[in-house]
């Protein structure tokens, strides 16, 4: 069984951005660029399911400009197989995204998808559920934990409150949380390997995705701040300015 | 043509972030029905015909019990017809469910948006709150999710509603509920608690959330949450986390506890009314939003804070 796993590239969660003066968007020139946290765990899930046999193979895909080939190869070195990129200019919507990716699984046939469940940058939580409506697939969102045994998968997701344990018919999609595992570090060697690893290119209208935007963005800014306050002296003080100045206290 | 509100309820009680929902979804400017899914829909959907602005509620109870999102996401398709705009609270229900309808209606999902501009135009809170987006979406088909801590709640007002049920859609049939493992909690839901006390990473394990944290939270009935280090580390549940990928907060008071305040901690919780912050580290940027800062050794000034209130 083959696992798909989507990965983008995006700022780097370290990185704090600029809005541009003129509204126009979020300056990326320069800007250190990494795979989406998120797309980490799903890569990391990918693995660990074939190190425990439950896969024979992992694919890393990613939609984005030139530089995204960086993203695959990041996925690559941490020990998966091959990597496909299709190549956009510009930003491509979560909605066009998983109609590409439906065509990617189309031809690849993967018993799972594995994806992140938000990207750090336009942070929409779309993807994954989009591609699982557009294959008709089953969905595991927000998942702490994953078993894959034969023809089905039993994915625990987090949810308010606790968990909530779903089984799906594979194939599924399954989107990962912050607790499903700790991703590894790629090695030297590793990093090395993953140079001779094959990487096929990909264009969106290879699978017949016209990638027009929907949303118009009319600005982007950056938020109204929030002022500081006092410091106080001692919690007494704080007690009596939350019952007296603030009001928030009886 | 209508609006269609998912509602967000437990077990016949509705959450306090539908009626701040509602808030956006009358702003879009037409009317608005209720939808009310899972175990207790039928209270709940009684609750809901009582608030200023609900036309009709729909009640859909057998077949959404655990609400999964291949049998809800066709239920809210089969209903879109006659609602052009499908919009939910952004919980984590919520967030499993609508891109599904989304992408079945071929329209590209606004999410989590902060203020409604006009009929088509919304805004939205871009990398982890740091930037705020304005973007019209063009689709025949609106689904949006609520951001909900930015909108005021609407409140119960006039003739109730009428209530109707609406019949199972067939179910895909491609996942099925095994079970769950829900604390159960006298605490108020973060989401819509008035009063939130949450630790940081300083809180050094889970023991601490317990013998420092806890005593402040019952005092003040307040609910408790935790920074997405504390989470990772293991002090606390990820139901807990307050943030940009965990939950998003508005209370009258929020007080932080051993939290330096990164950037999407405070995308989770800066629409607080008032916020007091804890920390040892003078220089942590919390103390740059925090209305109150105390600095201080958190395990001095937790036990005392407990005697004080």
């Amino acid at each position: 069984m083959k696992i798909l796993v989507p990965v983008k590239r995006v700022v780097d969660y370290n990185v704090k951005i600029r809005v541009k003066p003129d509204g126009s968007g979020v300056d990326l020139t320069n800007v250190k660029m990494s795979m989406n946290p998120f797309d980490e765990i799903a890569v990391e899930e990918a693995l660990r399911q074939k190190e425990a046999g439950k896969a024979t193979e992992v694919i890393v895909v990613s939609i984005g400009p030139a530089q995204a080939v960086e993203t695959i190869r990041t996925g690559l070195a941490m020990g998966a197989d091959r990597g496909i990129h299709v190549k956009t200019d510009g930003p491509v919507e979560p909605l066009a995204v998983a109609k590409i990716l439906k065509g990617v699984a189309n031809a690849e046939g993967p018993g799972v998808i594995i994806l992140g469940k938000q990207a750090i940058d336009d942070d929409c939580n779309q993807t994954g559920q989009m591609l699982a409506a557009l294959l008709g697939w089953g969905q595991g969102t927000f998942a702490s934990k994953l078993v894959i045994d034969g023809e089905k998968a039993e994915v625990t997701r987090e949810v308010d409150g606790g968990s909530q344990t779903v089984e799906l018919k594979l194939p599924a999609i399954v989107t990962t949380d912050l607790r499903l595992n700790e991703p590894r570090y790629a090695s030297l060697p590793n990093i090395m390997k993953a140079k001779k690893k094959p990487i096929a290119e990909q264009s969106p209208a290879d699978y017949g995705v016209d990638t027009t935007p929907r949303l118009k963005v009319l600005k982007t800014v950056e938020p109204v701040g929030r002022k500081g306050g006092i410091k106080v002296a001692s919690v007494r003080e704080l007690v009596s300015k939350l019952k007296t100045e603030a009001g928030v206290l009886p | 043509m209508t609006t269609l509100l998912l509602a967000e309820q437990k077990d016949g009680h509705l959450n306090d972030v539908t009626a701040r929902a509602l808030t956006a979804a009358r702003a879009i400017g037409a009317p608005v029905h209720g939808l009310v899914i899972g175990k207790g829909a039928a209270a709940a959907g009684a609750a809901l015909a009582k608030f200023e602005g609900i036309e009709k509620v729909h009640v859909a109870e057998a077949g959404f019990e655990h609400e999964l999102a291949e049998p809800v996401a066709a239920l809210l398709v089969s209903l879109a017809d006659h609602h052009p705009t499908i919009m939910a609270p952004a919980t984590v229900s919520a967030k499993n469910i609508m891109p599904r309808v989304a992408a079945l209606l071929d329209v590209m999902q606004v999410s989590e948006i902060t203020k409604v501009v006009s009929s088509d135009t919304f805004e939205r809170p871009i990398y982890a709150g740091n930037a705020i987006q304005t973007v019209q979406t063009q689709d025949a088909h609106k689904v949006i999710t609520v951001r909900t801590a930015g909108f005021p709640a609407t409140g119960q007002g006039g003739a109730d509603a009428p209530v109707e049920t609406i019949a199972a859609v067939t179910d895909p049939g491609v996942s099925t509920f095994k079970g769950e493992a829900l604390a159960t909690s006298e605490r108020p839901e973060l989401t819509s608690a008035k009063i939130i006390v949450s630790g940081g990473r300083a809180m050094q394990n889970r023991e601490n959330f317990t013998i420092y944290l806890e005593p402040i939270a019952d005092k003040l009935g307040a609910a408790m949450g935790a920074s997405r280090a504390a989470v990772d580390a293991g002090y606390a549940p990820n139901d807990w986390q307050v943030g940009q990928t965990g939950k998003v907060v508005a209370p009258d008071l929020y007080i932080a506890v051993g939290i330096s305040g990164a950037i999407q901690h405070l995308a989770g919780m800066k629409d607080s009314k008032v916020i007091v912050a804890i920390n040892k580290d003078e220089e942590a940027p919390i103390f740059q939003i925090a209305d109150y800062g105390l600095v201080g050794d958190l395990f001095q000034i937790l036990p005392e804070l407990a005697k004080e209130l």
